[in-house]
């Protein structure tokens, strides 16, 4: 009895061995794989720290630049500039973009419908100096002059297919059977999507809203053509405004050691930016998600 | 009907039964054992005349004529898929709310058909109220807000101690002020499921409708909760019209007044089989098709 048993349990054919053997090797193959992506995250992250957090000083923050060639001086124009410019592109692209999702999903067989959704798919992937080049063409040239308020209309553009996918599955994803207890009570329909709807699915919207702004964040290209560049502290969004990428990009093409730290600094804050939406939308939203 | 104790013994919760002061499940027998006969004259609430509901090309319920009578309890009964539910949701339009959802014939509230081309559906939804299967309290709003929703929900503006009061008399009106009192600033989410559903029921009454709709308003309770909701339904029945499709038989010769026997045809269409006074048709049913559903032959 004993050794029947032994006998079948422990199969040691050649198919089993050779079996196991390949799996062992697909294990470490994938694994190594993953350890490379790790790895050079890490090596772009704890790079980017080395050069940039050790420049990081409040006078770095809150300083407005010096003239060229003259060190010193922080970056306190182009952080304001960032901030207004993507405030901006979020009061404009938030209704559009998720008015365009509650509109995709209202009517979802509406062909029109289909073809906005798949328009959106195609604009994520629209280069963003392409972006950049369209408002240069509709709204810098018509108005003059390089203003902040351009650089938000290509922001918003950037934005705008971002918040309308996120915010598309977020509504998706409201019960219907809330939809219809609201609908069976007389509330008429637009205001079932506002009262109930949107306050049900205001999480994920806020998460697709910090992705959007996250992703904006940081594209350097369009604002080259859009809100350019500023010295000074200007709030004035018709005029020309400073943006954390366009110095980045300004100060690492520069000639003087000075502006090259300063470029590695800006990136650290902006990475640090970037890296913080993130991980908000990771673990704060989704936490309260589950309460 | 007297074998109701019997099978409360056997879901084993009679000790739990009698320990609620309030129970008033007999009322409703008992005022049929005093002969009172149900005219078949009574004022009618919804008059159906020949409606057919589809999904798409294919036809859910066929040429249903039923007269609804008003202030009484009226179940609707049948095995799975017969179209119990499309047929209920036709009568407050929200069958219309499905994709694809058409439907033709007549539906007439107090003799005015709410299918008419002037007939706004959130007007109709407002005098005839629905309550689902699986509790539903909005997520995201408070007991108290729960309860006003939709009366404040289709309206500009409200008056706050006018809310409160209107607060109180629905859940008063579900049976549930008592319970959730000290609770109105909790989240709906936060009671239990046979109380979200009785603060469902609360939140339809708030608006004041004429007819209530309650598609299986028990099946996802316990039977505690679900007789709670019965006592409630009999005694709402002196204000509302009561329409509640149930799969269990023993729920529709307890709680109605009238049955209504629902099946598929041969094209899988829900016909109306049989209609008539609950008692009646549960003890001498006239068409075999009913009596075999009853004795439990199949569906
Ligand atoms: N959204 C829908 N789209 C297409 N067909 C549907 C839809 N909902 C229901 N049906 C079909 O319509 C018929 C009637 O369904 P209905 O839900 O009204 O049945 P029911 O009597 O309520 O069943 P149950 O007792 O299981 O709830 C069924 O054949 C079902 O498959
Ligand atoms: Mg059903």
């Amino acid at each position: 009895m004993a050794t029947a048993t032994q006998s079948k349990l422990h199969v040691t054919d050649l198919h089993f061995r050779r079996r196991k053997i390949a799996d062992r090797l697909a294990f470490i193959a994938l694994s190594a794989c993953a350890g490379i992506t790790v790895f050079m995250l890490l090596i772009i992250l704890s790079y980017i720290f080395y050069k940039g957090a050790t420049q990081i000083d409040w006078n770095f923050l809150t300083a407005l630049p010096k003239p060229a060639g003259e060190p010193g001086g922080g970056i306190r124009n182009a952080l304001i500039g960032s901030v207004i410019i993507v405030a901006l592109a979020s009061l404009m692209a938030m209704p559009i973009g998720i008015g365009t999702a509650i509109f995709l999903n209202e009517f979802p067989s509406f062909w029109v419908g289909r073809a906005i959704r798949f328009l959106a798919d195609v604009l994520t992937a629209v280069p963003s100096i392409v972006v950049g080049l369209a408002v240069y063409t509709l709204v810098v040239r018509p108005m003059g002059s390089f203003s902040g308020f351009s650089g938000s209309v290509a922001y918003a553009f950037i934005m705008i297919p971002i918040i309308i996918i996120t915010a598309q599955e977020a509504l998706r994803l409201v019960p219907s059977n809330l939809r219809e207890a609201s609908l069976a009570l007389g509330v008429p329909r637009w205001r079932t999507i506002l009262m109930i709807v949107l306050p049900v699915s205001s999480r994920a919207l806020l998460t697709g809203l910090i992705l959007a702004v996250a992703r904006a964040l940081g594209e350097t290209a369009p604002m080259l053509f859009t809100s350019f560049g500023n010295a000074f502290g200007n709030v004035n969004i018709s005029k020309p405004t400073a943006t954390v990428p366009v110095v980045i990009y300004r100060y690492a093409t520069g000639p003087y050691d000075d502006w090259h730290s300063q470029a590695w600094a800006a990136a650290f804050i902006l990475v640090g930016v970037i890296l913080l939406a993130s991980i908000i939308t990771r673990f704060v939203i989704r936490s309260k998600f589950d309460e | 009907m007297n074998k109701r104790d019997d099978q409360v013994n056997n879901e084993g919760t009679a000790t739990e039964e009698r320990s609620l002061p309030h129970r008033r499940v007999h009322l409703h027998s008992e005022h049929q054992q005093q002969g009172e006969q149900k005219p078949a004259d009574m004022p009618i609430s919804i008059s159906i005349q020949g409606l057919n509901a589809y999904y798409g090309k294919f036809r859910a319920v066929k040429n249903i004529t039923l007269d609804i009578k008003a202030k009484q309890v009226t179940s609707v009964i049948g095995p799975s898929g017969c179209g119990k539910s499309t047929m209920l949701r036709c009568l407050n339009r929200m069958h219309e709310e499905t994709q694809n959802g058409r439907t033709d014939g007549k539906v007439l509230l107090d003799d005015e058909d709410i299918y008419d081309k002037r007939v706004d559906p959130v007007a109709v939804r407002r005098k005839i109220g629905m309550v689902f299967q699986k509790p539903n309290p909005f997520p995201t709003m408070s007991v108290f807000d729960n309860v006003v929703a939709g009366f404040k929900l289709n309206r500009f503006w409200v008056n706050k101690s006018e809310l409160a009061d209107r607060v109180e008399l629905a859940l008063k009106q579900a049976s549930l002020w008592d319970e959730v009192k000290d609770k109105l600033n909790q989240s709906g989410m936060a009671l239990s499921g046979g109380q979200q559903q009785r603060l469902c029921i609360a939140r339809t009454l708030a608006v004041e409708p004429e007819v209530v709709l309650m598609d299986e308003p028990c099946s996802a309770l316990d039977p505690v909760a679900t007789l709670k909701i019965e006592d409630l339904i009999r005694q709402l029945t002196s204000k509302y019209t009561i329409v509640i499709v149930t799969h269990n038989m023993q729920q529709a010769a307890r709680v109605s007044d009238w049955t209504t026997f629902l099946l598929m045809g041969d094209d899988r269409a829900g016909e109306l089989i049989e209609y008539g006074e609950t008692k009646q048709l549960f003890t001498n049913p006239k068409d075999e098709r009913t009596e075999a559903y009853i004795t439990g032959r199949f569906g």
